[in-house]
C-alpha cells in the first residue's frame, strides 16, 4: 500500500506541529507555541468551515460567527463564576449548535448569492449585538479572567497542555470530518452538492440533510471558539466580524476545498504568512492577496490539490 | 381491463401567457410502455416535471395507484415508486458511474442519518446499484468516474440511477436524445428488457423507437392531447398527421 501525498503532507505537518513546543524551548521563544496554538484553533475552524462549503457546496460568508459565540459563551459563564469546563465546553456547543439550527434554517430556504449574503447578514447582525453587549464588555470585549476549569484533569493555564489538547482536538476533528465525509450522510451532502435537483428526483429531502451538516459544522466551529477563547484568554466582538469569516474561507481555498486536510494546511500558510509578512510591511496583504490569487489561477485545489497527482477516479476502493 | 398505474386528469400549467400544459388528462397502465410524442414546445417536459413533483400544476389531479399525489414533494413522490430520468443529463459528474447509482439505491434504503461507516464497502448499497449498472450494460464502467463516461453511457447511467430506485413507474424524457443510430439501438433494446417489469412513460422524438416500443400512444399538441391508442391507431389518425405536416411547414 502506497500512501497518497495528501496521507504524507497530514503525517509531516501533524509531525511538526508536535514538536513546536520542544522548538519554543529550546530556542526560548515561547511566542511559537502561541503561534501553533492558533494555528490549529484556526484549522478547526476552517475544517468545520470546510465540511459545509467544500463537501457541502453551502458557501458561508458568516460562519466566524459560532467561533465568536462558542468563544462568548466560555467568557459570559466565567463572568458569572462558572469556571467548570464539563459545564462551558458542552454548553458552548450545545448553544453553537442551536444557532447554527436557526441560521442554517433560514439561510438554507436560498441558494447561491442569497445564500451568501443572508448568512453573512446574521453573523454581522451576531457582531453587532456583541457590540452592544455592555454587561459584557461591549465593543472592548471580555477578558477571561480564568481558564476553562477541568478540576485537575488537565490544566489549561499551563500553556503546553493547552497546546496538546488543541493538538489532540484538531486530529480529532480531522478524524470526525473523514468519518463523516465517507459516510451515507456524507455522500447526500455531496450529492446535494453537485446536483440537487437530481437528489430530490431519486427521493433525497436535501433539506434536512444540508442543515444538519450545517448544525455539525457551527457546533464544531463553536469548539475552535471555546479554544480561542482560553487561547487568548479574551473575548470580543471581532471574533464574530466578517472579516473573520472571511479569513476562514481563505483558508478553505488556499488549503484546498473539498479536500479533507486542506484546510489544516490553508490555515496554517494562512497563519504563517500573515506573520511573516507582517513583519515585511504593515500592508501584508498587499503581498498575500496576489499570492491567493496566483494559488486559486492555478491551483484549483489549494496547495493540497497541487501536490495531488491529477485525480483521475477518486473514489477507487481500497 | 386493467388498472391504471397512473391517472393524469385536467392537468394545466401556464407560463405567463403560455399554456404549457392544458387540460391535460391521460392513463398509463401497468406493465406497459405509453409513449407521448408530439412536436417541440407541445409540452412534454413540463408534463413530465409535473408528473415528477418538480413544478406543481395550476389544476387538475395526478393519481398514482389510486392515490392523489399532486401535492407531494420529488422526494416524496420518489419514494411511491415514481422515477425520472432527465431530457439534458442530470447526474454526479464527480463521483463514479457505481457511486451515482449506490446514492440512488440509498436514497430508498432508510434514513441516511448514518454519519459513521464507510459507505463504499456497504453491499447493500453497492451490489443493486452494479446490478442495475448490469441491466443497462455499463457493468464494466462501474469505476469510472460519471465526467469520463461518453454521452450515450450518461444516458443509459441515468437509466440506472432510476432504475435503482425500484420504481413502479418509470418517466422516461428522451432517453435518445443525442444519440447515434447505434447507441439508439442499444437503448431500444435496454427498454425491451425493462418492458413487462416496468410501467413506463415514455417521450421520445425517433419515431423508429417509439412505434418499435409503445404499447399506446398520446400525441401532445400545445399541452392537449389531440389522440391517444395504439401505435396503428396513430399512424391512421389523420389529425396526427396535420399536426405533424402542419408543425414542418411552419418550421423556423
Amino acid at each position: 500500500m502506497s500512501l497518497s501525498r495528501e496521507t504524507i503532507v497530514v503525517i509531516i505537518t501533524f509531525a511538526l506541529l508536535a514538536i513546536v513546543p520542544f522548538i519554543a524551548s529550546l530556542t526560548e521563544v515561547p511566542f511559537y507555541l502561541d503561534l501553533g496554538r492558533r494555528m490549529m484553533i484556526l484549522a478547526i475552524g476552517a475544517l468545520s468551515l470546510n465540511l459545509i462549503m467544500g463537501y457541502g457546496g453551502m458557501i458561508s460568508f458568516g460562519h466566524a460567527v459560532f467561533v465568536g459565540i462558542g468563544a462568548y459563551v466560555v467568557g459570559i459563564c466565567a463572568e458569572h463564576e462558572i469556571v467548570s469546563g464539563f459545564i462551558q465546553w458542552p454548553l458552548a456547543l450545545i448553544v453553537c449548535a442551536a444557532f447554527a439550527f436557526i441560521f442554517g434554517a433560514i439561510s438554507l430556504r436560498t441558494r447561491g448569492v442569497y445564500f451568501i449574503m443572508i448568512t453573512l447578514a446574521l453573523a454581522q447582525m451576531m457582531y453587532f449585538l456583541g457590540v452592544s453587549l455592555d454587561r459584557y464588555g461591549g465593543d472592548d470585549g471580555l477578558p477571561l479572567i480564568e481558564p476553562s476549569n477541568f478540576s485537575g484533569l488537565i490544566d489549561l493555564s499551563e500553556k503546553t497542555s493547552l497546546y496538546y489538547l488543541v493538538f489532540v482536538l484538531l486530529l480529532l476533528c480531522l478524524w470526525i470530518c473523514k468519518r463523516l465525509v465517507n459516510s451515507r450522510f456524507g455522500m447526500v451532502i455531496q450529492g446535494a452538492r453537485s446536483n440537487e435537483a437530481r437528489m430530490q428526483a431519486i427521493g433525497f429531502p436535501t433539506y434536512r440533510y444540508q442543515l444538519t451538516a450545517f448544525v455539525i459544522a457551527g457546533a464544531m466551529a463553536g469548539l475552535a471558539g471555546v479554544l480561542l477563547a482560553n487561547h487568548t484568554d479574551f473575548v470580543n466582538p471581532d471574533m464574530m466580524h466578517w472579516t473573520r469569516s472571511g479569513d476562514l474561507i481563505i483558508m478553505v481555498l488556499l488549503g484546498g476545498m473539498g479536500s479533507l486536510a486542506g484546510p489544516v494546511v490553508g490555515a496554517l500558510v494562512f497563519i504563517l504568512l500573515e506573520e511573516a509578512l507582517s513583519g515585511i510591511t504593515e500592508y501584508w496583504q498587499l503581498i498575500f492577496g496576489p499570492f491567493l490569487i496566483l494559488v486559486v489561477l492555478f491551483a484549483r485545489g489549494g496547495l493540497l490539490g497541487f501536490l495531488e497527482k491529477r485525480k483521475t477516479s477518486e473514489g477507487e476502493g481500497d | 381491463m386493467t388498472e391504471a398505474l397512473l391517472k393524469v386528469e385536467n392537468l394545466r400549467k401556464s407560463f405567463g401567457g403560455v399554456l404549457a400544459t392544458d387540460n391535460l388528462s391521460l392513463a398509463v397502465e401497468t406493465g406497459q410502455i405509453h409513449a407521448v410524442i408530439g412536436p417541440n414546445g407541445a409540452g412534454k417536459t413540463t408534463m413530465i416535471a409535473q408528473l415528477a413533483g418538480a413544478l406543481s400544476s395550476d389544476s387538475g389531479r395526478v393519481l398514482f395507484d389510486g392515490e392523489d399525489i399532486s401535492a407531494l414533494a420529488p422526494p416524496a413522490r420518489s419514494r411511491r415508486g415514481i422515477a425520472r430520468t432527465f431530457q439534458i443529463t442530470s447526474i454526479f459528474y464527480e463521483f463514479t458511474a457505481l457511486e451515482n447509482v449506490a446514492l440512488a439505491v440509498q436514497a430508498h434504503d432508510g434514513h441516511s442519518f448514518r454519519f459513521w461507516r464507510e459507505v463504499r464497502n456497504e453491499g447493500r448499497l453497492t451490489d443493486p446499484a452494479q446490478a442495475a449498472l448490469e441491466t443497462v450494460g455499463l457493468a464494466g464502467r462501474a469505476n469510472i468516474v460519471a465526467r469520463n463516461l461518453s454521452h450515450g453511457e450518461h444516458r443509459q447511467l441515468e437509466i440506472a440511477m432510476a432504475l435503482a430506485t425500484k420504481p413502479k413507474l418509470l418517466l422516461l424524457d428522451e432517453p435518445m436524445a443525442g444519440m447515434g443510430a447505434e447507441e439508439t439501438q442499444e437503448m431500444v433494446s435496454i427498454l425491451k428488457r425493462l418492458k413487462g417489469d416496468h410501467t413506463i412513460l415514455l417521450i421520445e422524438h425517433d419515431m423508429d423507437a417509439v412505434f418499435a416500443l409503445a404499447d399506446k400512444i398520446t400525441v401532445l399538441v400545445y399541452g392537449n392531447s389531440i389522440a391517444s391508442g395504439t401505435p396503428d391507431e396513430i399512424r391512421a389518425n389523420e389529425e396526427v398527421r396535420t399536426a405533424y405536416l402542419g408543425e414542418e411547414g411552419t418550421a423556423n
